[in-house]
């Protein structure tokens, strides 16, 4: 649609995203200045420090930690919501068991849960992967689910009547219409796969962007809390809009 | 060559129909009519094999069905079945995706029935694109593409305006004439009935039985005009004569 639109539409949009982050810097630095930098380092500050973070090997460490993490918890959700969610939407007996279930279990603040995790998964990568995957997995599979059963009864019967086997019912009729619910549901995933990792990280880990911050706030090193803030912002904004404009049906 | 269905169907938990008996003379034009709640969607679902009758069996061109649509049968539901993400172009095609035919054959099937069924200029367009009478067509052509030799309509016209049904009554009576297809109709307008159709079943409130059988005597090539005969009134004067009671039976029943 993006290579459609006419052109003055187009600059027009352009104009509205700087106009958003100018907003966006003015008010950080307005914070920053009551505070003193206190709370947060002023954008050009952060900006420097980062800077000059991305230059030690060290803090790429720290992002490839972090994005391991995140890639393997993000696949774990994304593979294993979507297989439950069309096991509990097919086989709806299951479904109306299970899905109160998890619907009640994603209330549960999961932090409260993170002593539990690491007991059971150890320190490191597989308690953060499986947080992140705590968090991921079970939006993914409430969409998933609700949205083979939302499919229409008439297009199941319009695929017996042209006598579509299981396997062509599923690609043809299945996945295609009930794929805008499930994207939804990969980008929530997404987000909150994230977070969870991130706050894995946070609690107990000497590796990964979690780690720096919590190192950031414990040394009161406001620059470093800043900057880290700063990267995971710009990373997860353009990773989601990259999805809105690629997966948007 | 003859197309027969034959059907009885028993009592599942809740008895919805019959015992039915009827029988389809090949290329014939029957409708079904019946009070609301009757089985009339039932039968289609046994007709075309969608279902398995309780007892009682269904044959179609001496093959017996077994709980499954067999070649030859098309169906058009009353929903839009319409698929969203696909070109009108493409929706029609789909009914033959699973086919072997050879590609020109296709697109020529595909093609002769988006000009048949008025779609061509709007062939690359979505179904959201369309009003609820160009998706019915749609549908219907998707269902044309396999050469049917029984086309089963359940209400198809039922969520379009009276004029858009009266003339879509046209074009099915032009495609009935044209693929010498048989077709059942059912419906719960007894005007459409009676201006379509060569036979008229009357069902009766559920377990929906048929409690007469109207010949409307009309000759082959029929369009929307016979509304203007005086036999049309007399038709639809019968056949509601014969449903009222039943009608009222249903309407106590709910009441």
């Amino acid at each position: 649609m993006a290579g459609t639109t006419p052109l003055p539409a187009r600059r027009r949009r352009r104009f509205d995203g700087v106009a958003l982050l100018l907003v966006c810097l003015v008010l950080w630095q307005a914070v920053a200045s009551w505070t003193n930098g206190i709370a947060v380092s002023p954008p050009l500050v952060a900006l420097a420090y980062l800077a000059d973070l991305m230059g030690q090997g060290s803090f790429w460490g720290h992002v490839g930690a972090t994005f391991a993490a995140f890639l393997m918890a993000f696949v774990l959700s994304a593979v294993l919501g979507l297989l439950l969610g069309l096991v509990l939407g097919v086989w709806r007996f299951a479904g109306e068991v299970w899905e109160p279930i998890l619907a009640g279990f994603y209330t549960i603040p999961k932090v409260t849960l993170y002593p539990v995790v690491l007991l059971i998964a150890g320190l490191g990568m597989s308690a953060k992967v499986a947080f992140g995957v705590m968090h991921g997995m079970v939006p993914i599979t409430l969409l998933t689910l609700a949205s083979i059963r939302n499919l229409s009864p008439t297009l199941l019967r319009t695929a017996r009547v042209l006598r579509l086997p299981p396997s062509r019912i599923i690609a043809w009729i299945l996945v295609p219409s009930c794929l805008p619910d499930i994207t939804a549901g990969l980008r929530i995933g997404f987000s909150l796969s994230l977070l969870g990792v991130l706050i894995g990280e946070m609690f107990s880990s000497q590796r990964g962007l979690g780690f720096l911050l919590v190192s950031g706030m414990a040394q009161h090193n406001v620059p470093l809390t800043t900057a880290i803030v700063l990267l995971i912002v710009v990373l997860a904004i353009a990773a989601n809009t990259l999805m809105l404009r690629y997966l948007k049906f | 060559m003859r197309g027969v269905v034959r059907h009885y169907a028993g009592p599942p938990l809740v008895h919805a129909l019959g015992p039915i008996d009827l029988e389809l003379a090949r290329g014939a034009f029957f409708a079904v009519v019946g009070p609301s709640g009757c089985g009339k969607s039932t039968l289609m679902d046994v007709l075309c094999g969608l279902a398995k009758p309780t007892s009682g069996s269904v044959r179609f061109e001496g093959k017996e069905l077994h709980g499954e649509v067999p070649d030859g049968i098309g169906v058009v539901f009353q929903e839009d079945s319409s698929l969203a993400w696909l070109s009108v172009r493409q929706n029609i095609a789909f009914g033959l995706r699973l086919s072997w035919l050879p590609k020109r054959e296709v697109q020529d099937r595909v093609e002769h029935a988006i000009g048949f069924m008025g779609l061509s200029q709007f062939a690359g367009h979505y179904p959201a694109q369309l009003s609820g009478g160009m998706r019915q067509r749609v549908c219907i052509a998707r269902t044309l593409v396999l050469r049917p030799r029984l086309i089963l309509l359940d209400e198809p016209f039922g969520a379009l305006d009276q004029q858009t049904r009266l003339l879509m009554g046209d074009e099915l009576l032009r495609l009935w004439r044209e693929t010498g297809a048989t077709v059942l109709l059912i419906t719960h307008a007894l005007d459409e009935a009676a201006m379509l159709s060569d036979r008229v079943g009357v069902m009766s409130a559920r377990p929906g039985r048929f409690i007469d059988v109207v010949e409307t005597g009309w000759p082959r090539d029929r369009d929307s005009r016979v509304v203007s005969d005086p036999h049309f009134g007399e038709l639809t004067a019968r056949l509601w004569s014969s449903l009222r009671p039943e009608s009222m039976k249903t309407l106590g029943r709910v009441a």
